[in-house]
């Protein structure tokens, strides 16, 4: 390959490189976006000047309707919807590095048979087709999921780890069988339809609340896929970025894991719903005193606060509350009041959700305070507001060790001296179990739509 | 692919390697979903691979093309939606 062409790749990956530096600071991180779309680009246009077979305009055709598409996504795609969105591209990423990789095959096995291909070659190939294919349809079940449009909850059935296993043997031996003879087409058609048989399922048996985890770990595999790409045309950018990628993606997923206190194995293993619904039945008989607050109540004590923090909740944005929360604070802080936020690492549906979430409704991101350097600060609070959020602050997670959530991390809320929860009714939150909290002497229930009754407090809160 | 070759680009995924979990592991929870939209445009270099993989022959060709498509998507949208959500990231006004 071209010297020039070997300079501009790595430049482009010195360039991929200071761009992730830059994310570290909030700052500083649109530049490194920046950087990174450039380091792209170059890599892109030097690969141009190098290309055999395909012709100019054909490129260009393909990345205009690729790129248009992309863009109209971009800008269309609700804030709440990024899991979604996040899911679907890593499918498409996926997809990609699963096509180039049959491309090449098909190439040396049926179209150019007297092109040699050495082992190594081969093992890339078929590695780059699995998991890419497991990354595309894993990432669109994912995104049928975070949708809606297939249930969310964790869909298991009898053998299932059975079939697993049975599958991924008989695409070990196509495998094996390819790698040793390349003209094998039929075992390699094979592999790849399991490949994406596969990546469905894996994905459907884990439940709704463990999304978070799936995500990040199928942005993990498409590095890893654009990594095994990399190896099959013998190019080093793609190596760079894949592994970077797919760091990113694996540490991703251990912070989401334990955030939860979940280990990866029994994630992926699935099932989550199913075994706390058993728990939450068997306990279901105990009765909770709750205490009830009023609109006006509830506006009183906000206004004697001197400070306050606020536990956000994905609830809050299905009911749109983020924008009337985020005008309580700008109209406390008028009053003299410390408001701060307090986020739980898997707040949210994917990893910073909520942090995403409410800098759109221009809370500044200084006010936004993880969970380990606020917990502590909680008992010398005087008002918590919880707002569509409910496992991540329930003390059973500390106290009760039949609880299916003991072990998570949870904010420690029920040590401030009032804690007031919105929600619409009783009902449990994700892991489908009762919240202790709710019962406590310091809680305060206020029952209704999170929006329309805060809007309400908002009201009384101008007039005080 | 040489057997030396295979070492010396082994090499560069290994390096590559620490150096994105030295890097990401110190990016703050506030920019994760930014971070992971990021990656996810990053993973798109694919576009390249689809680029190159086509030699001659028709369904090789195909399959590199909706590979280009596929992968520009991805690169595209993921930069254009994480440049939405960082402009959205703003101090307090002092």
């Amino acid at each position: 390959m071209n010297i020039l062409v070997q300079l501009t790749y790595l430049i482009s990956a010195v360039l991929f490189i200071v761009g992730i530096k830059k994310l570290n600071r909030t700052q500083e991180a649109r530049q490194g976006n920046t950087l990174s779309s450039v380091a792209m680009l170059l890599a892109i246009l030097a690969t141009i000047t190098y290309v055999e077979a395909l012709t100019l305009p054909e490129i260009l055709a393909c990345i205009v309707i690729g790129g248009a598409i992309g863009l109209i996504w971009a800008r269309k795609v609700e804030m709440t919807q990024m899991p979604e969105m996040v899911a679907i591209f890593n499918g498409f990423g996926g997809a990609a590095s699963f096509l180039v990789a049959m491309s090449d095959y098909w190439t040396r096995a049926v179209e150019q048979p007297d092109l040699s291909t050495d082992l190594v070659t081969l093992i890339s190939i078929l590695l780059s087709v699995l998991i890419g294919g497991v990354t595309f349809t894993g990432s669109l079940a994912a995104y049928g999921k975070l949708s809606g449009k297939i249930s969310g909850n964790a869909i298991v059935f009898g053998g299932q780890h059975l079939l697993n296993l049975v599958l991924l043997i008989v695409t070990i031996v196509c495998g094996v069988m390819v790698s040793l003879e390349i003209d094998l087409v039929t075992a390699m058609l094979v592999l790849a339809a399991i490949s994406l048989v596969l990546g469905v399922l894996v994905v459907i048996p884990i439940g709704g609340a463990d999304m978070p985890v799936v995500i990040s770990l199928l942005n993990s595999y498409s590095g890893m896929a654009a990594c095994t790409t990399g190896f099959v045309l013998n190019n080093s950018v793609l190596i760079v970025t894949g592994a970077l990628v797919g760091a990113s993606g694996i540490i991703l997923t251990q912070i989401m894991c334990k955030a939860m206190n979940r280990s990866l194995v029994s994630v992926l293993l699935g099932g989550f719903g199913a075994t706390s619904g058993a728990a939450a039945a068997a306990g279901g008989g105990s009765e909770m005193v709750i205490k009830e607050v009023g609109v006006e109540e509830a506006a009183m004590i906000f206004d004697s606060a001197s400070s306050v923090i606020v536990v956000p909740g994905y609830g809050m944005a299905v009911a749109q509350a983020q924008h009337v929360v985020r005008e309580m604070m700008d109209l406390l802080e008028k009053k003299g009041v410390n408001v701060r936020f307090a986020i739980h690492p898997v707040a949210g549906r994917m990893p910073g959700h909520m942090n995403v979430l409410l800098a759109e409704s221009n809370v500044p991101y200084d006010k936004l305070i993880e969970m380990e350097e606020i917990n502590d600060d909680f008992s010398n609070t005087d008002v918590v507001l919880v707002v569509g959020a409910n496992d991540v602050v329930n003390p059973a997670a500390r106290t009760n060790p039949a609880s299916p959530i003991f072990g998570m991390p949870i904010l420690n809320a029920d040590k401030a001296r009032t804690v007031i929860v919105s929600k619409r009714s009783m009902a449990a939150g994700y892991a489908g179990i009762e919240n202790e909290l709710f019962g406590y002497d310091n809680c305060l229930m206020l029952f209704g739509d999170a929006k329309s009754t805060l809007t309400k407090m908002v009201g009384e809160l101008k007039e005080m | 692919m040489t057997l030396e070759n295979f070492i010396f680009l082994l090499y560069i995924l290994v390096l590559a390697s620490y150096c994105g979990f030295e890097l990401i592991s110190k990016v703050p929870p506030t920019l994760h979903t930014p971070l992971m939209s990021a990656s996810n445009a990053i993973s798109g270099i694919t576009i390249v691979g689809a680029i190159l993989c086509v030699r001659e022959g028709e369904i090789s060709k195909y399959l590199g093309m909706l590979a280009l498509v596929l992968a520009t998507i991805n690169v595209v949208g993921g930069y254009a939606v994480t440049d939405r959500m960082l402009q959205m990231f703003k101090k307090k006004k002092a």
